[in-house]
């Protein structure tokens, strides 16, 4: 460095503050979408998370010290001493320290006092609150929060309720650990997920070790069939092992005595749904390989043990690494498996659903979302720590790995992927099957009576064309939005602070699991003073929390594919006076086209599948058919619900082979300025 | 300031402008002026801050602090596109999905002009360029220069003030290159256009620059002509960048001698006062060998160490006691190799002609 050199300060106190550029007609729409942008990821993740967590430290208590009593003997006879709640119960031990905890919805009966208590007596009750905080109490005119005394007869009476009072703190949590029926789903939730992880990872690597370094036939056929489960609700693999191994299952003997209701089957269950997340993920790890180490390896003759342990696992690393978090995540958050073949074993997400749906306990669901977010969220963290590693594993020159035929081993290969490409077609086919037959097991005729929806609760095929309403305006805005998004993010000139939030912002729901995303937006949307409460209820809010709930992956293809433009086009444009918008229209979203199709289709079999994100926000006109599948299993009505997840499944194949052929008419038509 | 383009005032001046990165300075302080219809470089290794320069005139880079004036107009803080210009980069840029002609109409497109005049602009342009007969195209179809051609009529189009080239040519071939340096060199001439080209290539800078600003670390070390750098380096930053150079250790003996090992060789001692250590700089072409006789001025006895056949030339690493042990390279050609019966390890005289000795401060550079 010179000596002329200036430090920052003294540049500063030289020529003032820094320039700051004039803001183009560019720059500030930009600058208005980047804001628009930033308010939809604040209302649609940030502040529905904020009011769940609060949500979570809402404590209610009767404060029963407020509360006095005073008793007649009849009309016209003088009233008795005035008795204080608290000192009344305890003296007559119908309250304990625990019986004072409740929840928003509590409710104490005045009449617990009384124990001699008839409403046919001719006693007469008065009741008074009295000092400060207390809930009030209500009666049959509504509640009461005044200080003077309420008359009532034994009729009136009986009917007279003591309201807790709001709070916060940590007593919800301290509750949920207290309470082991409750606590207990911490380690079952774990247990299956561990397990499942274990499983689901050993097996996925070494089919992707067949697609990848082997010469196996029929390769093409493999790699379909291990991505089948993903067009099927995780309700689906559940419902087809009832039929294979439950109370009637054609192979209930393979259990030997186990019952398939419980922890065996719900790993059964998610490792099928998870299969292909995991091989997608090992696929790419194992394709991305340098020839070169192994011809190295095999120039100093190395056994091939030793080249798999020292060459193979090392480069898959990463790839091993990221899949065990995915799946850790997808299985601890998954609700369908859980709900339909958990039987009595409770896991984080069936406790979410429980209390709220079945006990309305909306504070102990948010302690409990806040518990399921833990995991998830460091299981996040992880995965991008390590994938930021893995991108400079493999440098620009090195050279692919093309498998070499070794009869064994593909043969081996080929036994291998067939067995488990049994298995999952035959959870599938079990489904298909199920579905067509009249009444399982005594009237084993075909019919399609069990598609007749309307017949049945669930929501009929109304719900199914929901699903289609719904999983359409998904992919249309939302590939809108993540697309435009994205290209903000990664294309916008200055106002790098904002960037640096919203991307953020985009990464963030994906460690949010669906069910506390709609148990948050619950809290947020339904409460009376939030101004967007009219979408509570409607198909927006469905839409809104689906596009939420996978907005995550559908932002990282979209900001990878837009890595790939040229930088410099944003600044050519501006070089020829040309809006940055006409060029976005003209020039990048034609190149990115592919990657807005993946977007879109990515959205749209989500939508169509996903459960746990809606199971909490749908209304009674807006039942959704992976909703449907779920209340008609409640209901008992298995056949159907096969049915209607069945349907799903020939929903999302069909999007998918559509999405191919416009893939490859697209690819057709732009071949001329797409080869490189 | 006024509006108007008075006479005598440069078509671009930049004042006294910083760019800080974070706590990194890439600018410190750089004021240049450049004349209309000027082809300027801006050449110094990755990292001087010339690219940084250059962006900060598009606009695509924001200074920290300074002042940048456009044909009379303050520039500072306009946003790109209310500036006047337009860029090529090395990597193009081209819009793949636009055929050829319609990437060079882009700019023009929106200017509400009726189409076919739009199509003869860029029509003109591709001939220009030299790229007639291919306007159907798409990028990936053509060449790496034909690409270049293409984003250089592209910024033409627009007819700009000001045509701003990054690096345009290092992603090309060797043969592609030159050619094309050439090329881009009469096409600026015949426009007119003032153009300011980032390189790290000096030969590039040397061949095509009216004037050459060497940058380092975040200043600029001389603006001079391809000539003046070349021949009068100012720094020794500079004659190291620019070309090969000797460089040796000496001290100055009296005004006007300095000492180098047992010789003492004339020269322009300069602001060196005797006693000083100096860096003796000397181009390994300025050491004479042909009918060089002891006792000529400046000539001394040297021992040959090394010889690097280059085809036309030779390379002669020189040493002994004269220079007190160091080496010094000189540029010889085959016959004189010949004729002095050069091999390593027999002695030559040679001279060094004291108009061709550079001093710089021991420690600079």
């Amino acid at each position: 460095m010179t000596t002329n050199d200036l430090t920052q300060a003294a540049a500063a106190a030289k020529y003032g503050r820094p320039a700051r550029q004039r803001m183009g007609r560019d720059d500030l729409v930009m600058r208005g979408t980047m804001g628009l942008l930033g308010l939809f990821l604040l209302v649609a993740i940030v502040l529905p998370l904020y009011a769940m967590l609060s949500k979570s430290f809402e404590t209610f208590t009767y404060r029963f010290d407020t509360i006095e009593f005073q008793v007649s003997g009849g009309e016209g006879m003088p009233w008795g001493k005035t008795m204080n709640a608290l000192a009344l119960g305890t003296e007559l031990d119908v309250i304990t320290p625990e019986s004072m905890v409740t929840s928003n919805g509590g409710r104490f009966q005045a009449t617990e006092f009384f124990p001699d208590f008839s409403f046919r007596a001719p006693t007469l009750y008065r009741m008074r609150n009295v000092g400060e905080g207390g809930g009030g109490f209500m009666v049959a005119g509504g509640p009461v929060y005044h200080a003077d005394w309420v008359e009532m007869d034994g009729n009136a009476f009986r009917r007279a309720q003591i309201r807790p009072t709001e709070s916060h703190g940590i007593d919800n949590y301290l509750t949920y650990v207290n309470t082991p029926s409750l606590f207990f789903s911490v380690y079952n939730s774990l247990f299956i997920a561990l397990t499942t992880t274990f499983i689901v990872i050993i097996l996925a690597f070494f089919y992707a070790y067949a697609l990848t370094r082997t010469c196996m036939p029929f390769k093409g056929v493999f790699r379909i069939i291990a991505l089948i489960p993903i067009l099927a609700p995780s309700l689906l693999p559940a419902i087809s092992l009832v039929y294979l191994f439950g109370n009637q299952g054609i192979m209930k003997g393979l259990l030997m005595g186990e019952s398939i209701y419980g922890p065996i089957g719900v790993v059964i269950g998610s490792a099928f749904w998870t299969f292909p997340h995991a091989l997608m993920i090992l696929v790419t790890a194992l394709s991305i390989s340098d020839a070169r180490l192994y011809e190295a390896a095999e120039a100093l003759r190395t056994p091939k043990l030793r080249t798999f342990l020292t060459v193979t696992l090392p480069g898959a690393k990463y790839g091993l690494i990221s899949a065990t978090f995915v799946i850790f995540t997808l299985v601890i958050t998954d609700f369908g498996v859980p709900k339909v073949i958990g039987g009595q074993f409770n896991v984080l997400a069936t406790d979410i659903y429980k209390q709220v749906i079945g006990q309305q306990n909306f504070q102990m669901g948010a302690v409990v979302s806040v518990v399921l977010l833990l995991p998830a969220v460091i299981a996040f963290a992880v995965d991008r720590i390590v994938q930021r590693k893995q991108v400079a594993l493999l440098s620009a020159r090195a050279v692919p790995l093309v498998p070499k035929p070794h009869s064994r081993i593909d043969k081996a290969a080929a036994v291998y992927c067939g067995a488990i490409g049994v298995v999952i077609v035959g959870v599938l086919g079990m489904a298909f099957w199920a579905s067509l037959i009249k009444f399982w097991p005594y009237n084993m005729s075909l019919s399609l009576a069990n598609y007749d929806f309307d017949v049945m609760d669930g929501g009929g095929w109304e719900a199914y064309g929901n699903s289609i309403r719904m999983a359409l305006y998904t992919a249309i805005f939302g590939t809108a939005i993540i697309f435009s998004g994205a290209y903000l993010v990664e294309k916008g000139r200055g106002f790098g602070f904002g960037r640096g939030l919203i991307q953020l912002l985009a990464i963030l729901p994906m460690a949010v699991p669906g069910m506390v995303l709609g148990l948050a937006y619950i809290f947020f949307f339904n409460h009376p003073d939030n101004p967007l409460n009219f979408i509570y209820g409607s198909m927006a809010i469905l839409v809104l929390v689906t596009i939420t709930h996978f907005y995550t992956v559908s932002h990282l293809t979209a900001a990878t594919a837009l890595k790939q433009m040229d930088p410099e086009f944003e600044a050519v444009s501006a070089s020829l006076k040309t809006p940055f918008y006409r060029t976005f229209a003209k020039v990048t979203v034609p190149v990115c086209l592919p990657a807005i199709l993946d977007v879109s289709i990515y959205l749209f079999v989500n939508a169509m599948t996903t459960v746990s994100a809606v199971v909490f926000l749908y209304a009674t006109d807006t039942t959704l058919a992976s909703v449907a599948v779920l209340n008609m299993d409640d209901a008992g009505d298995i056949a159907p619900a096969a049915a209607m997840a069945m349907m799903i499944v020939y929903t999302s194949a069909g999007i998918r082979l559509l999405h191919a052929l416009m893939t490859k008419g697209l690819h057709r038509r732009s071949q001329a300025w797409r080869m490189r | 300031m006024t509006t108007e383009n008075q006479a005598g005032n440069p078509y671009l001046r930049i004042s006294n402008v910083i760019k800080y990165f974070g706590d990194f300075c890439a600018l410190n302080d750089v004021s240049i002026d450049i004349e209309e219809g000027e082809f300027v470089c801006f050449l110094g290794p990755s990292g001087c801050g010339k690219t940084t320069l250059l962006r900060a005139i598009a606009g695509l880079e924001l200074q920290t602090h300074g002042r940048i004036e456009q044909a009379g107009r303050d520039i500072s803080n306009l946003p790109p596109a209310e500036r006047d210009f337009g860029i090529v980069f090395q990597s193009y840029a081209l819009f793949p999905n636009l055929s050829i002609i319609r990437n060079v109409a882009y700019g023009l497109e929106n200017r509400k002009l009726p189409k076919a005049e739009i199509e003869t602009r860029a029509r003109e342009l591709l001939e220009l360029v030299g790229l007639t007969g291919q306007d159907d195209k798409y990028p990936a179809q053509l060449s790496g220069g034909q690409q270049q051609r293409v984003a250089l009529a592209r910024a033409l189009a627009t007819s700009p003030g000001l045509l701003l080239l990054d690096e345009p040519l290092s992603a090309l071939d060797a043969r592609v290159r030159v050619h094309l340096r050439h090329e881009i060199k009469q096409l600026q001439h015949r426009l007119g256009v003032t153009t300011i080209m980032v390189t790290h290539d000096q030969e590039e800078a040397l061949t095509m620059a009216d004037r050459i600003v060497v940058m380092n670390e975040g200043v600029i070390e001389q603006v001079g002509t391809p000539m003046e750098i070349y021949r009068h380096p100012a720094t020794a930053f500079v004659a190291d960048f620019i070309g090969k150079m000797n460089f040796a250790d000496g001290r100055v003996s009296n005004a006007g001698k300095v000492k180098l090992g047992d010789v003492e060789l004339s020269c322009d001692t300069g602001p060196h006062g005797a006693g000083q250590a100096v860096q003796v700089a000397v181009r390994p072409e300025d050491i004479v060998a042909r009918d060089v006789k002891a006792g000529d001025e400046n000539a001394f006895a040297a021992n040959v160490a090394d010889l690097e056949f280059l085809g036309s030339s030779l390379r002669v690493d020189l040493t002994g006691p004269a220079l007190g042990g160091q080496t010094l390279t000189a540029d010889l050609s085959v016959n004189l190799m010949r004729e002095l019966d050069l091999e390593p390890g027999h002695d030559v005289t040679v001279r060094i002609p004291a108009e061709r000795i550079a001093l710089y401060a021991t420690g600079e550079g």
